[in-house]
């Protein structure tokens, strides 16, 4: 290479991930080496080394070798995502690259929770003061259901509800703590992009929406859902979860970012009964959906339209839709989170006819809503979702909302 | 966890522990187990690798700057834009290089091309 090219090279614009210092900070947050600081930097370019330099490869590969190999054979195309599927996961190279990714997963928990363990006592103890000012309901009779127990999800060992020590907040710590990482910075400095696109997708659709009460359903560490809270000031939000460790962190880190109108209730969303009915403006949920299962996703539309109120809205983000303008090999890739990352609903979630789903729940069908939504990052130094070029089949923010209008 | 638990974990059972098998039966990519074993070990050194690297980079940052550096000063340190950029550079020129076999493999015209072996023995007959 000449010293020209060389130039050229170093002159392009750089669109590598943000450094992990820029990550926002909270007093919940947990504190983190120089070194630990790295080490979450390498995994954030190292996921994005992958996709944006092996990737493309294999869809090279897939045109070029793939498709011609399983016409040779069949005498004709792959007809579903599970034959594209078949075609992939013999091939050297989809090998190499789900090989180095299961290890970013695994990697990156490792760092995370190397991160949390050694300083559990004082997050604790953080956790604790901060949730005694701020509002937290705790229910010891509320257990875990089976599609959390079943398998960890993405990699993340003893899940979100395991209690490590008493009024653990390691797995919330460990979640909040990495997720910088896994999306290299496209959800925002407080990873809480998913809900100011939700924010502008609502207020787009509904000029003037002052929803009184909203309900967030598999609210997590409540990271979603406090700019829906900050956008509606004079709304009292209902955030609720299974797992009380995210419950804990998230009242607690709620009250640190200064966010005094989010209650964290720990209930189950396939059974609200403690909730009055249509006593909702606005039911949502984010990120949820995918990690549950056929049987609480037909309860989990049943409460969302026993709750919302008349003249309501419900909506609830989760992946892009494999729908007939989506190729076969981009929802084969989407799927590899499902086998892959201890997602197994992420893929059943695209054959139930959700629209059916909600129609059978009370909802009506001419009232549904189908959109795309995108993260919106808060930052210059950040990436934009909706600008994002390099496609990982799973990481980018750039999702679709169902949900449905209310009669008033 | 040993001891109370209470007690915050030592470093080390804080390793076992950050460490443990995600439940759910692991996938493993390649038909020789052996292979992804010594690959997942050689990423890991990579990126052990890496956070060294970077925190030579910031005690040279530190050096030139202030002339001195203390432990507590690396701990401090933050890049500047630019500096942060330079920094996301070398990631990513770091794994363009540990990873240039993949890139080879991903690379498409070599499905269409001959073995050295084949060019001689063509060579020899031209």
């Amino acid at each position: 290479m000449g010293p020209e090219t060389a130039k050229a090279v170093t002159d392009t614009l750089y669109d590598g991930p943000p450094d992990y210092r820029t990550v926002g900070r909270h007093r919940l947050l947990p504190t983190t080496t120089h070194d630990q600081v790295e080490r979450y930097n390498f995994l954030a370019h190292l996921n994005r080394h992958l996709a944006s330099q092996v990737l493309p490869g294999i869809e090279r590969a897939y045109v070029e070798e793939m498709i011609p190999a399983f016409r040779r054979r069949h005498g004709r195309d792959p007809e579903s995502r599970h034959e594209v599927r078949g075609t992939l996961e013999v091939h050297p190279l989809y090998r190499t690259w789900s090989a180095l990714r299961r290890n970013t997963m695994e990697m990156r928990q490792q760092a995370g929770l190397s991160v949390v363990l050694p300083q559990i006592r004082e997050l604790v103890e953080r956790a604790g003061h901060a949730s005694k000012t701020s509002r937290l309901r705790l229910d010891a009779d509320v257990s875990p259901p089976r599609y959390l127990t079943a398998v960890d999800h993405h990699c993340m060992p003893g899940s979100y509800f395991t209690e490590r020590v008493p009024d653990d907040v390691s797995a919330p710590a460990n979640y909040d703590s990495g997720l910088f990482v896994t999306t290299g910075g496209m959800l925002g400095r407080f990873a809480d992009g998913g809900g100011h696109g939700m924010v502008a997708f609502v207020k787009a659709r509904r000029p003037g929406f002052s929803p009184r009460r909203i309900l967030d359903l598999g609210c997590g560490l409540g990271h979603n859902i406090l700019p829906v809270a900050s956008a509606f000031p004079d709304a009292q939000v209902t955030a609720v979860d299974v797992a009380a460790p995210m419950l804990r962190y998230g009242a607690a880190r709620a009250a640190s970012l200064g966010v005094d109108n989010v209650e964290f209730v720990q209930a189950d969303a396939t059974d609200l009964a403690g909730l009055e009915d249509g006593s909702f403006d606005w039911v949502q949920s984010i990120m949820f959906l995918h990690e549950t299962s056929l049987k609480a996703l037909r309860r989990v539309m049943a409460e969302s339209r026993r709750l919302v109120a008349p003249g309501g809205i419900v909506t609830h983000v989760e992946q892009p839709r494999y729908d007939g303008s989506m190729p076969l090999f981009e929802q084969a890739m989407r799927d590899w989170d499902a086998f892959h990352n201890n997602e197994p609903f992420w893929t059943k979630l695209h054959e139930i006819d959700l629209d059916s789903l909600m129609v059978a729940a009370g909802f009506d069908r001419e009232r549904l809503i189908h959109a795309g939504v995108y993260a919106i990052a808060d930052g210059d130094a950040l990436p934009d979702a909706a600008a994002e070029h390099v496609e990982d089949y799973g990481r980018k923010p750039a999702w679709h909302v169902t949900g449905a209008e209310v009669p008033p | 966890m040993s001891g109370d638990c209470h007690d915050e974990p030592t470093p080390l059972d804080a390793l076992r522990l950050a460490g443990a098998k995600a439940r759910g039966k692991r996938p493993w990519f390649f038909d020789d187990p052996d292979v992804e074993r010594v690959l997942s070990i050689t990423m890991a050194v990579a990126g052990e690798l890496a956070v060294l690297r970077q925190r030579l980079d910031t005690i040279e940052e530190l050096l030139e700057t202030r002339g001195s550096v203390t432990r507590e000063d690396i701990e401090a340190f933050v890049p500047d834009q630019a500096h942060a950029e330079r920094r996301g550079r070398w990631y990513q020129e770091y794994l363009a290089r540990i990873l240039r076999i993949v890139q080879q493999e991903s690379e498409a015209h070599d499905r269409d091309e001959h073995t050295s072996e084949e060019v001689g023995e063509r060579l020899g007959r031209e």
